[in-house]
């Protein structure tokens, strides 16, 4: 049953040396709170999956914790591409990565396999790409019924996902509101999910009947975390951080720039410092 | 280009205004992000205001007041018709052929189509890693047609892709029915210089339009492969009023929406 706890309790609890593991948030909610947790603890080895691996894997790479990346969109949303992925990628710094690339259709069809217990997922994609050449992953199907032969890769099983999402209630049911992107599905294909929130609700009572809600049972634990997306966003509390996203782009591409960075603004900072990186970003309305 | 006179317009906003005049009321389009995006919404702000655009992030039929830095800010979300999880948008309204126009930028790209957005070099040690695909492999074959606008430039526009992120006509001829894909692929190239559309035929992009005050030698001059040219070449109508100031209008917008978050972080 769910448990809430501060965000060190639940990262230490449920991440792990070596793990596969999923932090998503297809450019909205992403958890970068328990990103940053999670570089605190200076887990190693890991197996990162995501579609959009931006900043946080950026992140995450560029401090040694990546011994593998799966991924279908490598950059800097808007921005560019993202410097401390290709410093591993291009130049094996600060260690070489292994990669296995996708494409979102892919990701997206493998995480539903997941999330539906199937071993692989079966869909029209990767026709003529060159993606279907370089990764061993991606292979072939005949669909019994028509002769048509279809895209097949395996299914996205994580030990464990994280997310942010906008609330729980008293119970630790979890709402999940706007581009709810792929957070369902990372959920429920992983073997423990640890959800931020930006905050908690005596219930959900009031709701209308056909939102996105993760029952409190599919969730290991809950950290209120209010700002916790951020440089991304939370629908209904806090707007993108663009600038964040365009400053990022000089910080990763100096190697010394980037450490003084992650020192001063993750090695060095706590969960509760996300609440004030947002306020400017409140709506005023 | 400093070599031509002012006209009035720069090459990107002929670029951008020439792809929106592509774009129809009916037309449901699957938006890349940069320049498709820009000219996306110049053609809803214009001629085509009950165009269907749906960025990847699942956002369905939106009409952002400014443009958005990635496919997912929530002004898209806030403006939408309906929002739907990443899954159901590439198995329901990609896969499931309702998808219109796929419209695609790109970093490198050949004469029939062909787009890279993976690597610069060798794919197991490139020599530039780019983002990738994203949704671009799936977007450039379940897409009915598929619009390509770029910057022409001797690096982006060459004879051979280091990469096939995504497919466009292969090796041109009918490869795509040879592989089992049924739709059209790229039907149209918008550049900063010209309007091209393939050979019925050998799928070569040729050049149908140049832009006002552009020359067959800068167009060549900017494009890493021979350039082949329609026998009854038109001229592009250059932007009029409605359209440069709808554009600007739009780029302004979007400058202090995306510097604003700076700005308050500063105070």
């Amino acid at each position: 049953m769910v448990k809430f706890l501060p965000l060190q309790e639940a990262v230490a609890e449920n991440l792990h040396d070596g793990d596969t593991v999923a932090f998503e948030g297809f450019t909205h909610l992403i958890p970068t709170a328990a990103a940053h947790e999670a570089i605190r603890q200076g887990l190693r080895d890991l197996t990162l999956i995501r579609m959009t691996p931006d900043l946080i894997y950026d992140q995450m790479i560029g401090m040694g914790m990546a011994k593998k990346i799966v991924f279908s969109y490598v950059g800097n949303p808007g921005v560019g591409l993202l410097r401390r992925a290709r410093d591993a990628i291009e130049n094996g710094f600060p260690r070489a990565i292994e990669v296995e690339e996708h494409s979102h259709a892919g990701m997206a069809n493998a995480y539903d396999a997941g999330a539906a217990g199937l071993p692989c997922a079966v869909f029209r994609g990767y026709r003529g790409a060159g993606l279907a050449t370089v990764n061993p992953n991606i292979k072939s199907v005949t669909c019994p019924f028509t002769g048509e032969v279809l895209a097949a890769v395996p299914a996205i099983r994580p030990d464990v996902t994280f997310i942010h999402a906008q609330k729980a209630d008293r119970k630790g049911n979890v709402l999940v509101e706007g581009i709810i992107g792929i957070q369902k599905e990372a959920v429920l294909s992983a073997k423990r999910a640890v959800v931020t929130v930006e905050e908690v609700v005596d219930s959900f009572d009031d709701l209308h009947p056909n939102l996105t809600v993760l029952p409190n049972w599919t969730i290991a634990a809950i950290s209120v975390v209010p700002g916790g997306s951020h440089p991304s966003y939370t629908h209904g509390y806090y707007e993108r951080d663009n600038a964040a996203y365009l400053e990022w782009d000089e910080i990763a591409a100096d190697r010394d720039r980037f450490q003084a960075w992650m020192q001063k603004n993750v090695l060095e900072a706590k969960a509760d410092d996300f609440a004030a990186r947002v306020e400017h970003l409140r709506k005023a309305a | 280009m400093s070599d031509t006179k002012d006209l009035g317009f720069t090459p990107n906003e002929m670029m951008t205004i020439a792809a929106s005049r592509a774009l129809k009321s009916d037309d449901v389009c699957f938006v890349g992000i940069g320049a498709p995006s820009a000219a996306c919404n110049v053609a809803r702000l214009t001629h085509a205001p009950d165009i269907t655009l749906i960025y990847e992030s699942g956002t369905i039929g939106t009409a952002p007041d400014v443009l958005p830095l990635s496919i997912g800010d929530g002004e898209l979300c806030e403006t939408a018709v309906t929002t739907v999880a990443v899954p159901e948008m590439f198995r329901y309204w990609l896969q499931g052929g309702r998808i219109s126009i796929g419209f695609l930028g790109a970093a490198q790209l050949d004469k029939f189509g062909n787009i890279n957005t993976t690597v610069i070099g060798d794919y197991a040690h490139p020599k530039t890693r780019l983002p990738g695909g994203g949704g671009a492999p799936e977007i450039a074959t379940s897409s009915k047609e598929v619009y390509i606008t770029m910057a022409q430039s001797k690096r982006g526009m060459v004879e051979k892709i280091d990469f096939f992120t995504s497919f466009g006509h292969g090796e041109g001829g009918d490869h795509r029915r040879r592989l089992g894909i049924d739709t059209a692929g790229p039907t149209l190239l918008i550049t900063d210089l010209a309007i091209w559309k393939p050979d019925p035929v050998t799928k070569e992009f040729t050049v149908v339009s140049l832009h006002p005050g552009v020359t067959r030698e800068q167009v060549q001059a900017t494009c890493g492969w021979v350039v082949r040219f329609a026998e009854a070449l038109d001229e592009t109508p250059a932007p009029t009023e409605l359209e440069l100031t709808t554009l600007r209008d739009l780029q302004a917008r979007t400058k202090a929406a995306h510097e604003g978050t700076a700005k308050g972080k500063a105070a």
